[in-house]
């Protein structure tokens, strides 16, 4: 069936105006039509933050949780029933901080989720505190003097955690955002999408070098599998390998030509060149990655489960309650 | 050596056999329970594992027990003290005489008695029965190490494999002593060993020496024993642990509901074993998911019920402790969940092994906000079945989570199971939503029973959000209206005291006692032996044992009300009897509280109920 995005919208947002969260939205609704998946067989799963409500914008089935455990609850409804699409949002506190565990489990298992990180390296509802992806140094209300400790990378937690997949979109990027939620829904296996994405009231500006399409032509390479990375407002950049680490490089310039750009492969099973796409800063002269950065297949935990039950059941000789008993010793009194 | 052997009638008659960790007390043990209860005896078993995982051979640490209760007539416990105390070595006497009565007959190995063995287990010389102040008149005194080898020598096998058959030379003793039929433990054995011919014949040929040493030599027996059951209650059995019986009970209600059935779960003792049940029988369909810790232990079930499966999720206290938020987002979303507690002595990591009821209160309130619940307590090892059934039907057609609670004693106690037909338990119709209700329907409407009604994803036309926040009733929508959130606060209040659960049943002298007993959960089999015992002696007694703790049977006040004096007893500081005192006027109970990790003693009941009495 045919669907439009307006097929997925529910009631008006309460988000501050131009929050991330609100393009973020608009581009799942969007992306949920296009995937063409009935509302009634999709499920959307948060926890607990500004971004945590989403579902109450959606005409899908859904839960706005508790703090932190929107993967482990939404690994539970995916492993009981399949064939439900299920997508799971959390922000970066609710999916990092208080439920980094689940995040890490969820990956680990490949458990088939669309897991959506929206991050705006801040806390928005409890009204601006730093979040574990807020940079070293970074002044908050809980942090007046600036933090003393590091944030974690995302992507870098996901291919700890033998990730499969993981890709990057910004919220104001409509096309880049579509396109990952898309890939991530095509994906077999727990995806990762983090979104960057503002808070205009907290954080203002944290992603501003990426945040305008100008912005993004300049400080960010759109990777595609297959293509070579090339970036820069007149592609005039690209990417290329030196000892461990990559390089930008200027095509033309020292006799670099178009063929030596190193080649994007989001299927490699080695995630080394992959985790070094997806850490590049502005700050260390690198473009933002944006786009699917890994996409491997392997095996998932809610098929493997299924598969499990199949393969025992074929092979036991008891299928049900009565025939179970009959498994035990079993005496008998006259 | 005793010149005549009497035959004498027995009651009821416990066996404690003991030996290292290795040595097969707990098959020995059940062999000689299913052999009984083949006959028709009641039975009642329960173990006791050493702390240590692996302790060294001989070691005071590393010794097993395992004990079995049987009797004529009903046998609730499985025994304050032994009868029968079979030690097969040095540290096996040592640590496990303390459970013997005054008059109990002693079989040991004296192979395994040797200066070394001694040593082990702490003996200062080598009269150890002096030292015990044991009456050697008393004592089988047996080699049963060399007779063992003397009895296998031909059959081929190495040492190591002869000396684990020694268990069974002590169970053919056992057997004659109880004029057992040899017959059934056979059958046991090549049932068991089915794939293993040669084990089971060895095995066979051992409980038959051993059975001939005891009637050859009379051994030192003055006598040998008959319990006979005269109220056969013919059937189907089978012996059951309590956590497996739970299993059985998620598995039998997930069945009659027509549900998957999914667990989500993190191991911890003594609730693991319900775990591992559930993960062998894929082909039933039984889903498990050892999950990253005890949250998502919970909230994977909660995921998994708002998916549309029977959910279940099992832990002890610490446990509880971590699954509380997600347990309640159940509450707030009114979605079916079944937590399983098997308490353990507290707090913290407390006592892992041993048991407590001290999680009640825990159970009832221990979650933020105005937050009720059903919990259900079962009393007895088989009575886990019934428990686990009746919860997820509570759970399922009231659209609630439910908490049933257990106990280590009752979950690694066992009993005997009659096998049930499900064709007898009653039918489990959760309140799916009517498909005329498509296009009116929204997620709090209720029905006749206050209960909202379930919509599972897949259905056309009734998506919805459920959440952690507070909802509208009529819109579902998110409200902070101080008045709906008053409203939605007494409509989950009076949901689950609308549930219907079973009067309170009186037992033993219910109009004329002079002192009601009353707890709840795993305790029955004590209590109910405090009360045999008391009324034996001629007193007037009663007992009332609570399995529904919330919410109450209807006839809890009028029960409580009776009589004169009451005792609340409950191995606690008294948390039945503060919840009683909470919901029943002018209840002013006599407490009796033990919180040892260990079960109630028969006769300390006796002891204190009588003191109640002839205040």
């Amino acid at each position: 069936m045919a669907y439009t995005a307006q097929d997925f919208k529910k009631g008006q947002p309460r988000w501050c105006p131009g929050c991330g969260d609100h393009f973020f939205l608009a581009s799942l609704h969007k992306a949920m039509a296009e995937i063409g998946i009935d509302p009634w067989n999709t499920a959307v799963i948060s926890g607990i933050g500004c971004s945590s409500r989403l579902p109450h914008y959606m005409a899908t089935y859904g839960m706005n949780t508790i703090h932190g455990r929107a993967a482990a609850i939404a690994t539970g409804a995916k492993v009981v029933n399949p064939s439900l699409e299920v997508w799971q949002v959390s922000g970066d506190g609710d999916g990092l901080a208080i439920g980094g565990n689940h995040f890490i489990h969820a990956n680990r298992r490949n458990i088939n989720l669309n897991m959506i990180l929206l991050n705006n390296r801040i806390y928005g509802l409890t009204k601006g505190q730093y979040s574990p992806t807020s940079p070293r140094g970074f002044v908050s209300k809980s942090s007046p003097y600036g933090t003393v400790e590091d944030p974690f990378r995302p992507a870098e937690l996901c291919f700890g955690a033998r990730g499969h997949f993981f890709a990057r979109a910004v919220a104001t990027d409509a096309q880049g955002t579509v396109a990952i939620l898309k890939a991530a829904q095509q994906h077999k296996g727990a995806a990762v999408c983090e979104i960057l994405q503002n808070c205009v009231i907290f954080n203002d500006g944290t992603h501003e070098s990426v945040y305008s399409k100008e912005g993004r032509a300049k400080n960010a390479i759109y990777v595609e599998h297959g293509k070579p990375l090339i970036f820069g407002e007149n592609r005039e950049y690209g990417l290329m390998q030196e000892g461990f680490g990559l390089k930008v490089v200027k095509i033309g310039e020292n006799g670099v030509t178009e063929k030596d750009i190193l080649v994007h492969d989001a299927h490699c099973q080695d995630n080394t060149l992959q985790l070094k796409l997806a850490l590049m800063g502005n700050g260390d002269g690198f473009p933002v990655a944006l786009g699917v950065i890994r996409d491997v297949d392997a095996p998932t935990y809610d098929d493997s489960v299924t598969a499990q039950i199949e393969d025992v059941s074929s092979k036991k000789k008891y299928h049900n309650f009565a025939e179970l008993l009959e498994t035990n010793d079993i005496w008998e009194v006259k | 050596m005793a010149e005549t052997l009497e035959v004498k009638e027995l009651a009821e008659v416990a066996v404690r056999f003991s030996g290292d960790s290795g040595d097969g007390m707990q098959l020995a043990g059940n062999i000689f329970s299913t052999v009984s209860a083949t006959v028709g005896n009641s039975i009642s078993t329960f173990p006791d594992y050493p702390a240590d995982i692996r302790a060294p051979q001989g070691s005071l640490t590393g010794v097993s027990g395992f004990q079995v209760h049987i009797g004529a007539e009903m046998v609730y416990t499985p025994g304050d003290k032994c009868d029968v105390l079979v030690a097969m070595n040095a540290a096996a006497l040592k640590t496990q005489y303390k459970y013997a009565k005054p008059n109990a007959t002693i079989i040991i190995d004296t192979d395994s008695f040797g200066a070394a063995d001694l040593k082990k287990a702490a003996f200062q010389t080598e009269d150890y029965l002096g030292e015990m102040g044991i009456d050697p008149d008393r004592v089988i005194a047996c080699p049963i190490t060399q007779m063992v080898k003397d009895c296998l020598a031909d059959s081929g096998m190495d040492v190591k494999a002869m000396l684990k058959c020694r268990n069974m030379f002590a169970l053919g003793l056992v057997c004659w002593l109880f004029d057992r039929d040899l017959d059934i433990a056979f059958n046991f054995l090549r049932e068991k060993f089915a794939k293993k011919p040669g084990v089971a014949d060895a095995n066979i040929k051992v409980i038959q020496a051993g059975y001939d040493y005891g009637h050859n030599t009379h051994s030192s027996a003055q006598n040998v024993y008959r319990i006979e059951t005269k109220h056969k209650v013919p059937g189907r059995y089978m012996d059951i642990t309590g956590n497996k019986a739970t299993a059985y009970g998620f598995i039998a209600a997930a069945e009659k509901a027509g549900l998957k059935l999914y667990l989500g779960s993190y191991p911890i003792t003594p609730a693991t074993d319900v775990l591992h049940e559930l993960s062998k029988h894929k082909s039933l369909g039984v889903t498990t998911v050892q999950c990253e810790d005890e949250i998502a232990g919970c909230a994977s079930a909660v995921g998994a019920s708002f998916a549309g499966a029977l959910a279940v999720t099992s832990t002890s206290g610490p446990g509880i402790c971590l699954k509380s938020e997600a347990i309640n987002l159940a509450v707030i979303m009114e979605l079916p969940i079944v937590v399983l507690d098997v308490q353990r002595g507290g707090p913290a990591t407390g006592l892992p092994t041993k048991s407590e009821q001290t999680d009640l209160l825990q159970a009832l309130f221990g979650r933020n906000g105005e937050s009720p619940m059903p919990v259900i307590a079962a009393t007895s090892p088989t009575d886990c079945f019934d428990a686990a059934y009746n919860a997820c039907k509570m759970a399922l057609e009231h659209m609630t989570p439910v908490i049933l609670m257990t106990d280590a004693y009752v979950a690694n106690g066992s009993g005997a199971f009659k096998l049930p037909d499900l064709a007898d338990y009653p039918a489990i119709n959760p309140p799916y939503v009517p498909e005329e209700m498509k296009g009116t329907w929204t997620p709090y409407m209720r029905n006749g029973n206050g209960v909202r009604y379930w919509a599972v994803p897949g259905r056309e036309g009734f998506q919805h959000i459920l959440g952690g926040l507070e909802k509208d009733n009529k819109t579902g929508a998110i409200s902070t209206d101080p008045e709906n959130h008053n409203l939605m606060t007494h409509l989950r209040q009076e949901k689950i005291d609308k549930i219907q659960v079973p009067d309170l049943e009186v037992l033993g002298d219910k109009d004329d006692a002079e002192l009601l007993i009353v707890g709840f959960g795993g305790t029955y089999g004590h209590l109910h032996a405090a009360m045999d015992e008391m009324r034996a002696q001629g007193k007037k007694v009663a007992l009332a044992h609570f399995k529904y703790i919330n919410p109450l049977p209807k006839n809890t006040a009028e029960v409580l009300g009776k009589y004169k004096k009451v005792v609340v007893a409950e191995q606690n500081m008294g948390q039945l009897a503060s919840w009683l005192r909470m919901k029943v006027d002018n209840f002013t109970p006599y407490k009796f509280n033990q919180v040892k990790g260990q079960p109630f003693v028969v006769n300390e009941l006796v002891d204190a109920f009588t003191a109640i009495i002839n205040k």
